[in-house]
């Protein structure tokens, strides 16, 4: 067992998904890979990469699915990454530590360095954002690019998670949750930021955006015939123009 | 039980909160798709780190889409040829040997100088997506041949055609919706591709200003997901659906008119003389201008005065007493006709009459209840200076879903005069030219290629690729047959601008219009996904003359990166390098990266050295032409003339006296852009600026750029058009009217008998609709449900199957069936149909959906693979499970009543038109679980990397650290 830490984090660092303007691309899931596969959790391994079983590890995955009924549905893209929860459940059921919350950031991380790779985090997680590296025998998980927000070495624009600056579609947000003025902090309020499964108590810290209602233009009617006027077919063309 | 102290813990682990990230970071432009993004590419220690957006550049502003990110893995690709091969088995065995360049070129050469001197057009010269047809179709040119083109005959040549043609732009490359102002959207046919990351960030500040985006789609994935309103259009009946728009608007009088006599050839007037010579062409003046008729003065007046006052309606008497009556005229009556009543069209294109009428009073609303004012002061084509910019915000944008029918051209016509009609062409708020558009409508260049211009080792003595303007411009011989071997500006495609790339291996094998002797292709998978008809390419480019032995083509040339279907069956494989590996040139002289605010152009440096032994294509292509002796590839003394290859083209190349391949920093000392002299530094100034060049329109040139004064003669110094002429928009079209004019028998360049009818038909010079299978004759009794494909985000353009992983988002594609299909055939989700065409029969596995026209049936296209290629393990998924809906798709149309086949194409623009695909489905057995048909596996060719078992991609960055 590990513990959380003792105190609230400072900081409660995290991700806002519009899930109004996903269009489930992936560009998000595939900077992740890019990013972390040479980064923090290097390498994410990709096995039989080229053969009839292939399955690798990735920190972020996009899920597409259908919701409403026929001829009302909508379909949904759906990325799914750690939420990294303030009750992190993955982390008190890690026997070694390996699985812990930061206490500046709230960041979840994986110390791959002591991980046995027994599973038991990825067991306790109901969203089922944590990955096994089966080559490495370690598990891995999104870092929120713990070795990009912070990097002296990149320009400050670029100190976000890889899958934020990579998302054409301005989907994705990174931010402090615990600064009411941060990005996400407001998106969250203007826009009714949801959290994932609330009833597990979780607490998770990331916050997806609903679909916005859909935009009206004008009042819904029919257009009203042109007045036929005096001059005959197209009579409504009444004034001389000019070029 | 111990609790474990995190804090304690994790106080052990020294996170690295800033590790390096690279040593070295070389900008360079994005080839995973036709997008053509910015990269910064992190290298350490001279191995690929990290690509990222490149947040300066004018496409792609930071972003990057998946096939971006995943260009390590492109780059890494285990397909990848590693040295040039020449074929020892018979075609199709995947048995070659692996040679060195001088003989591959030796060879090649040897084939290719015989028939130069004899007959050049024995060489059909084809490219794929290659983007670089600057360089090849002036390589063809030089050679002689009129039988070149690049993929646009299959792609989207109805889109830039009908653009062209009517408007002097077009959608996505030549043209953008204006997405800071725009209040209406709709897109049509766009599945996730064309072009990528500029409408996926449009679409999000659409949506964040609350402006309406209609998507009209069959399917709902992608960008039609997060539509606000999704109209589930049966495929093919687009054309109706919009003109049914126009009749509403039309019944109400919500057309701009001042925009249209103003800035289009609505006041044109057109003669109506049944059986002249020159019924349905423009009354024209002693000068050739054409004339209108002067509401005030009441007379015929030049159109294209300034100041006159255009009548829009009425017949009128022209001066030799012939009736005459203004293009608007014409197409109200046309369009407020019955037939295009919203009832008259709700079956057919499977859109309530209530929707119709709903969302063509939403247009209305938005173009002139909510207009767009922007207080910038221009200058018009005249002179007059106007204090605001006022546009009507509807902005539309098209592609393959309108382009991929025979019905195209005229549906992307139908687009545009839409556009017109609401006056939201180059408006704010509305759809904006990319210089260097516009042109003039259509563009003034002509294909080259007619009887006389073809001459034994010279060159053509012009380019293959043009725009007809009329029967005189056909390349046909005086018996009306073909010139090209495609078949291209012949009456089987008249405004064939892009070539017909389809129908060449099927033209070659028959012989017809005459046997060539050398294909060469470059990124053109004709024996898998980019031919229509994928088993009888195979079998032709494998099929033999009974009496000689030899093959029916005899000799197949291909260069390609990876080991593609089509290398199985080529004769001599020339390798190209990756995209990191090479120069290369996005150039204003073929499809620029430009935007609406300016012209922008782009290269690729070599980010890194090939280990293996492959060389750039453009490089192999010159060098071929010094061989061969073209002249322009010559100096003076004999020896070549670019001897650093394909960079020292692209600086010292004129294509005329001071226009070249790229438009930036010309000049001696590089301070001129757009024309001027060769600067040999050029390439190092684009290096320096990330690989890219753009120039910033003034404010007051940005909209209105079709009739601008100030962008006008802007455009004419930047060598963009040859003068500060005003661009008329044509909703009547008559090059048209000149074709249908020899179908009715006026002019000397006659169609074929059998042809006339269908010329009559289709080529009317407004807009018209016609269901598809009026060309290609399928009954939608026997063959009920419309088959379409789609290319996914994560693919789009990038054939990303042999990539690691690309491959896990899309490893095998379904057969998605809507649910009242399903229900109606017992199918269910996971299981197995044969899905059958007139042509063929496939069996694939079931996904059933809601968000799919519940007429229509579709797949992800190009994931299916076949065995053993692309390096894949012979049993994958792709080769397995997936397929292609190619199978079912016939290249030549039945014979008719003649015996002749016609392509199955747009009859006007020669289009493939694998859209109009229709079948019937049926469940199937499950059996072993694999798809139909399935192929032989190919064979690996040699110096083929082996395949991992397991990829670690980045372990030796572990900590920062290398």
């Amino acid at each position: 067992m590990t513990s959380l830490p003792k105190q609230a984090p400072a900081k409660r660092l995290g991700l806002v998904i519009d899930l109004d303007t996903c269009v489930g691309c992936h560009a998000c899931a595939v900077s992740c890979k890019e990013w972390n596969t040479t980064g923090y959790h290097a390498p994410l391994p990709d096995a039989d990469p080229y053969g009839k079983d292939v399955d690798g590890v990735w920190l972020n995955r996009v899920h597409g699915y259908e919701t409403g009924a026929e001829g009302n549905g909508r379909t949904v893209y759906f990325p799914r990454s750690c939420l990294h929860c303030e009750e992190a459940p993955c982390v008190t059921v890690c026997p070694t530590g390996a699985s812990y919350k930061r206490t500046e950031d709230g960041i979840v991380l994986v110390d791959e360095d002591i991980c046995i790779g027994c599973k038991l985090c990825s067991w306790a997680c109901p969203y089922g954002a944590r990955e096994f590296d089966s080559d490495g025998g370690v598990m891995k998980k999104c870092t929120l690019c713990i070795d990009r927000i912070y990097n002296e070495n990149l320009e400050e624009v670029d100190r976000q998670p890889a899958c934020v600056n990579a998302c054409p579609a301005k989907a994705r947000h990174f931010g402090d949750f615990n600064d009411p003025h941060s990005k996400v902090s407001e998106l969250t309020a203007a826009r009714g930021g949801v959290e994932l499964l609330p009833e597990m108590g979780l607490k998770p810290t990331n916050r997806y955006l609903p679909p916005r209602p859909s935009a009206k233009v004008g009042d819904g009617a029919s257009l009203k015939d042109a007045a036929a006027g005096a001059g005959g077919f197209l009579g409504w063309i009444d004034r001389a123009l000019s070029r | 039980m111990t609790i474990v102290d995190a804090d304690a813990a994790h106080d052990a682990e020294r996170v690295d909160l800033s590790p390096s990230v690279s040593d070295e970071v070389k900008y360079t432009t994005c080839y995973m798709c036709a997008c053509r993004c910015g990269i910064k590419v992190h290298l350490r220690d001279g191995e690929l780190r990290y690509i990222e957006g490149n947040r300066d550049h004018p496409v792609n502003r930071g972003v990057l889409c998946a096939k971006g990110s995943a260009g390590i893995m492109q780059h890494h690709s285990p397909a990848r040829l590693s040295q040039p091969l020449l074929r020892v088995g018979e075609r199709g065995s995947g048995e070659f040997r692996a040679i060195g360049w001088d003989e591959a070129l030796d060879l090649a050469t040897s084939w290719l100088d015989p028939i130069r001197k004899e007959d050049p057009r024995k060489l059909a010269f084809f490219t794929g997506r290659d983007q670089s047809q600057a360089l090849t179709g002036w390589w063809a040119s030089q050679f002689g041949t009129p039988n070149h083109a690049a993929h646009g005959g299959f792609c989207s040549v109805n889109m830039a055609a009908a653009g062209l043609y009517t408007i002097g732009g077009s959608f996505w490359e030549f043209g953008e919706p204006d997405w800071e102002h725009c209040r209406y959207f709709m897109m049509f046919g766009v599945a996730e591709d064309h072009d990528s990351n500029p409408i996926k960030t449009g679409l999000a500040k659409l949506k964040e200003r609350g402006a309406k985006y209609v998507a009209v789609n069959p399917v709902r994935t992608g960008y039609a997901a997060i539509a606000d309103e999704w109209l589930a259009v049966t495929p093919g009946s687009d054309g109706l659906l919009v003109l049914a728009l126009v009749h509403e608007l039309l019944r109400a009088g919500k057309v701009d008119l001042d925009y249209l006599a103003r800035y289009t050839n609505a006041p044109w007037l057109v003669i109506e003389d049944p059986g002249a010579d020159d019924d349905g062409l423009f009354a024209r003046d002693g000068d050739g201008n054409p004339l209108c008729w002067d509401s005030v003065k009441d007379t015929a007046v030049n159109a294209l005065e300034a100041g006159i006052a255009p009548a829009l309606k009425d017949r009128v008497t022209l001066p030799d007493g012939r009736s005459a009556v203004p293009v608007f005229h014409l197409l109200a009556a046309r369009y407020l006709d019955g037939q295009y009543g919203p009832d008259a069209v709700a079956d057919q294109t499977g859109i309530s009459a209530e929707s119709i009428r709903r969302i063509a009073g939403e247009l209305a609303h938005a173009a002139f209840a909510e207009e767009v004012v922007l207080n910038v002061p221009w200058t018009d084509w005249a002179g007059r200076r106007q204090e605001q910019m006022i546009g009507r915000p509807v902005a539309i944008h098209a592609m393959r879903g309108i382009s991929a029918h025979a019905n195209g051209f005229q549906t992307c016509r139908s687009l545009h005069l839409l556009q017109m009609l609401l006056g939201s062409i180059d408006v704010p708020g509305g759809f904006r030219y990319k210089p260097p558009f516009p042109k003039p409508a259509p563009p003034g260049l002509k294909p080259a290629g007619k009887p006389g211009d073809v001459v034994p080792g010279q060159p053509l003595g012009g380019p293959p690729l043009g725009f007809p303007q009329g029967p005189d411009d056909l390349l046909v011989e005086a018996n009306g047959a073909p010139c090209r071997i495609d078949h291209a500006f012949s009456w089987d495609a008249p405004m064939s601008a892009h070539g017909m790339m389809h129908t060449v291996i099927a033209n070659a094998w028959r012989g017809d219009p005459y046997p060539i002797d050398t294909l060469f292709m470059y990124m053109a998978n004709m024996a898998w996904n980019s031919s229509m008809n994928t088993s009888d390419a195979i079998a032709m480019l494998t099929d033999k003359n009974p009496d000689s032995g030899e093959y029916k083509i005899p000799h197949f040339i291909y260069s390609d990166a990876f080991y593609s279907e089509t290398v199985a069956y080529a004769d001599l494989i020339l390798p190209d390098t990756t995209y990191l590996e090479r120069w290369d040139c996005v150039s204003m002289l073929d499809r620029p990266i430009s935007s609406a605010d300016g012209p922008a152009d782009a290269i690729r440096q070599p980010v890194l050295t090939p280990n293996r032994d492959v060389r750039p294509f453009q490089d192999v292509l010159l060098d071929l032409g010094v061989r061969l002796g073209l002249p322009g590839l010559l100096n003076e003394a004999g020896t070549a003339r670019y001897p650093g290859g394909y960079p020292d083209y692209l600086a010292n190349h004129e294509r005329s006296p001071g226009v070249g391949s790229l438009a930036g920093w010309r000049g001696a000392d590089g301070d001129s852009h757009g024309q001027g002299a060769v600067n040999p530094a050029q390439l190092d100034r684009y290096v320096e600026n990330q690989c890219f060049w753009q120039d910033e329109l003034a404010p007051e040139q940005r909209y209105f750029k079709h009739a601008n004064r100030d962008y006008l003669d802007y455009a004419v110094k930047m060598g963009f058009i040859g003068a500060a002429q005003p661009v008329v928009l044509q909703l009547y079209t008559e090059a048209l009217q000149r074709f249908r004019l020899a179908a009715r028998g006026v002019g000397a360049q006659q169609p074929p008998e059998a042809q006339r009818k269908r010329i009559e038909r289709f080529f009317d010079p407004l807009p018209i609709w016609y269901p598809p299978s009026a060309v290609d004759g399928t009954a939608a009794e026997d063959f009920p449900l419309h088959a379409i494909s789609q290319r996914p985000a994560a693919m789009y353009h990038s054939w990303g199957s042999q990539n690691a992983w690309l491959r896990q988002i899309h490893t095998a594609n379904r057969l998605y069936i809507s649910e009242s299909v399903a229900r109606e055939q017992g199918i269910e989700d996971d299981g197995w149909a044969y899905l059958e065409s007139r042509h063929g029969r496939i069996k694939a596995q079931v996904r059933v959906m809601a968000g799919v026209n519940e007429r229509t049936v579709w797949t992800w296209n190009a994931i299916g693979k076949r065995s053993g290629a692309w390096n894949l393990a012979a049993d994958a998924p792709e080769a397995e499970k997936g397929f292609l809906l190619n199978h079912l798709i016939e290249d030549l149309l039945p014979p008719d009543g003649n015996g002749e086949r016609l392509p199955n194409a747009d009859p006007i623009t020669g289009q493939a038109a694998w859209f109009d695909l229709r079948v019937r489905i049926s469940r199937a057995p499950a059996g072993a679980g694999l798809s139909e048909p399935a192929f032989k596996p190919l064979p690996l060719p040699p110096g083929v990397a082996p395949r991992p078992a397991m990829l670690r991609y980045g372990a030796r960055f572990k900590g920062g650290k290398s």
